[in-house]
């Protein structure tokens, strides 16, 4: 059995989470003051994830801030940046609209409306 | 004449007008300097906003969108690229815009909502050379997420808050080598999620006790020495260290942007630089509102947007009443707090009243008196200074006080 510390990053309470692992397993998780902090702590010991914003550039050579729509694997955000900066993205923009889709598992959105 | 002027079109402006249109003010306009509705939110595309408000997790933009279509849906007028130069104690604002040229407008209230900006190099004394390369946080933010410029490829943060270590974060995806996060004091100014998930994911060395005490390079910068500093803060000179750099942000505090406050002759707290307010977040100067981080710098804007509520319904209120404030009660801090918001209560009704700690306390016991009686004491496990704490007083325990005084035992 190991004993992980850990910062909890849903919100920014930030609780300090103290997990109990045996060989991967998530045993026990404490600290945490909410449900989606023990999510977070089962995730965190076997699947990191984390939500990746950006910006793309749009065909005015301008720029949109954008989102993965769901949290990607942690190892994988190079590799998102990687397909975000190779996107050149057509106007007009509105929030929410898909700007990639399928980026290391999750779509790329918008969070900005930009007008042609 | 107009109702009510609204100074800034920030999550606080943007707030307050939607709170005082819903309590029965038409008559409404907010001046915005920039080119958009939004304020500083446009350039933090990160996530985090809104889980208070919404429940949610926002990026800044998707955020300011959900205030900047309400706005819209309630047609509330707005002004924007408009620069306020001055007002007055009679409640009359001078403003200019390319359209308009130079005006003047008489309100019956006004709302200033100006938000805060960084503290800048100057402030600093750093001592060494001064060439181009070094930015606060937020410039480079801006030239990353608003232009698409990258201000350098090697990089060192002085100062560990939050726009600090979201740009130690944003600067690596975009492929820059953040060598080194500085941080004074023994503790970051940051949220822990943010040392989180913006060093620990990257490995960037979070250097407490850590200052920059030269700087280095003639027309470019070239680099930075750091050294540990001892319980004065003053660099030991034995543990300096060169760190190569072509950019040096600095992340080292937010002052409230107070210049038009001052014109009004609004008294203004000399901690938090911000203007002296009742529980309504009304002035010195009646008919004078002040919230969001004009008034103290907050953590979350989810609480901006909160303090901006009460703001906007108490002036709609002042503008149909003409509410005086009838008697006065100070809140007075030991220092250990370092201050409160609203520093002084005008009338008797439930006050929530938000302060500040001035350092790391474990265990420690906030106390509220009045004289030698108790009013009221509440036990926590922690108190940071980044961290805005809040305590609720009802209504029974504010009548008949002459003075409320905080502290807390540790």
């Amino acid at each position: 059995m190991i004993e992980r510390k850990l910062t909890c990053i849903v919100c920014p309470l930030g609780c300090e989470l103290a997990v109990t692992l045996e060989e991967n397993r998530v045993l026990e998780v404490r600290g945490n003051t909410c449900k989606r902090g023990e999510a977070y702590a089962q995730n965190e010991c076997t699947n990191p994830k984390r939500t990746v914003t950006s910006t793309v550039m749009c065909e005015d050579g301008g720029l949109v801030s954008v989102k993965t729509d769901e949290p990607i694997p942690k190892e994988k955000i190079f590799e998102c940046m990687e397909i975000i900066n190779a996107t050149t993205a057509r106007l007009p923009i509105k929030i929410g609209d898909v700007i990639i889709k399928n980026a290391c598992g999750s779509n790329i959105v918008a969070t900005q409306n930009r007008s042609k | 004449m107009r109702d009510l002027v609204i100074i800034g079109g920030g999550p606080a402006g943007m707030s307050a007008a939607i709170a005082a249109r819903e309590s029965g003010i038409q008559d409404i306009l907010i001046l915005e300097r920039d080119g958009q509705l939004g304020g500083i939110l446009q350039q933090c595309i990160h996530n985090g906003f809104g889980l208070h408000m919404f429940g949610e997790e926002l990026t800044g933009p998707e955020y300011a969108w959900k205030y900047e279509k309400k706005v819209n849906e309630l047609g509330i007028e707005y002004k924007l690229n408009t620069m306020v130069l001055d007002i007055t104690e009679d409640k009359v604002i001078t403003a200019t815009n390319s359209n308009d040229g130079v005006f003047q407008i008489k309100a019956k209230a006004i709302i200033l909502a100006m938000g805060c900006r960084e503290r800048s190099k100057g402030a600093l004394n750093i001592a060494g050379t001064r060439p181009a390369g070094i930015y606060s946080a937020g410039t480079a933010q801006k030239y990353v997420n608003t232009f698409g410029y990258l201000p350098g490829k090697n990089v060192v943060i002085l100062g560990s808050g939050d726009i600090g270590l979201i740009m130690a974060r944003r600067m690596t995806l975009e492929g820059s080598k953040v060598h080194a996060v500085c941080e004074i004091m023994s503790y970051s100014g940051g949220l822990a999620r943010n040392i989180e998930q913006c060093l620990n994911d990257f490995n960037i060395p979070l250097r407490l006790e850590h200052t920059v005490v030269e700087i280095h390079g003639k027309d470019r910068l070239e680099g930075v020495t750091i050294a540990k500093v001892d319980q004065n803060r003053k660099p030991i000179l034995d543990t300096r260290e060169y760190i190569p750099c072509d950019t040096l942000l600095l992340s080292v505090g937010l002052i409230p942007e107070n210049e038009l406050s001052k014109n009004a002759n609004i008294k203004l707290s000399n901690i938090t630089n911000g203007a002296v307010v009742d529980q309504d977040r009304q002035t010195s100067v009646g008919g004078i509102f002040a919230c969001g981080n004009v008034l103290h710098v907050h953590d979350l804007v989810d609480f901006v947007s909160k303090e901006a509520e009460i703001a906007g319904k108490a002036a709609a209120e002042y503008i149909k009443s003409g509410k005086k404030q009838s008697f006065v009660i100070p809140i007075k801090t030991d220092g250990k707090i370092r201050y409160t918001v609203p520093q002084i209560i005008t009338e008797a009704k439930d006050v929530t009243v938000y302060f500040r700690v001035s350092d790391v306390y474990k265990n420690a016991k906030i106390i509220i008196t009045d004289g030698d009686k108790a009013i009221l004491s509440k036990s926590k496990a922690k108190l940071a200074p980044g961290e805005m704490e809040k305590i609720m007083l009802k209504t029974e325990q504010i009548k008949n006080v002459k003075e409320l005084h905080f502290s807390l035992e540790v």
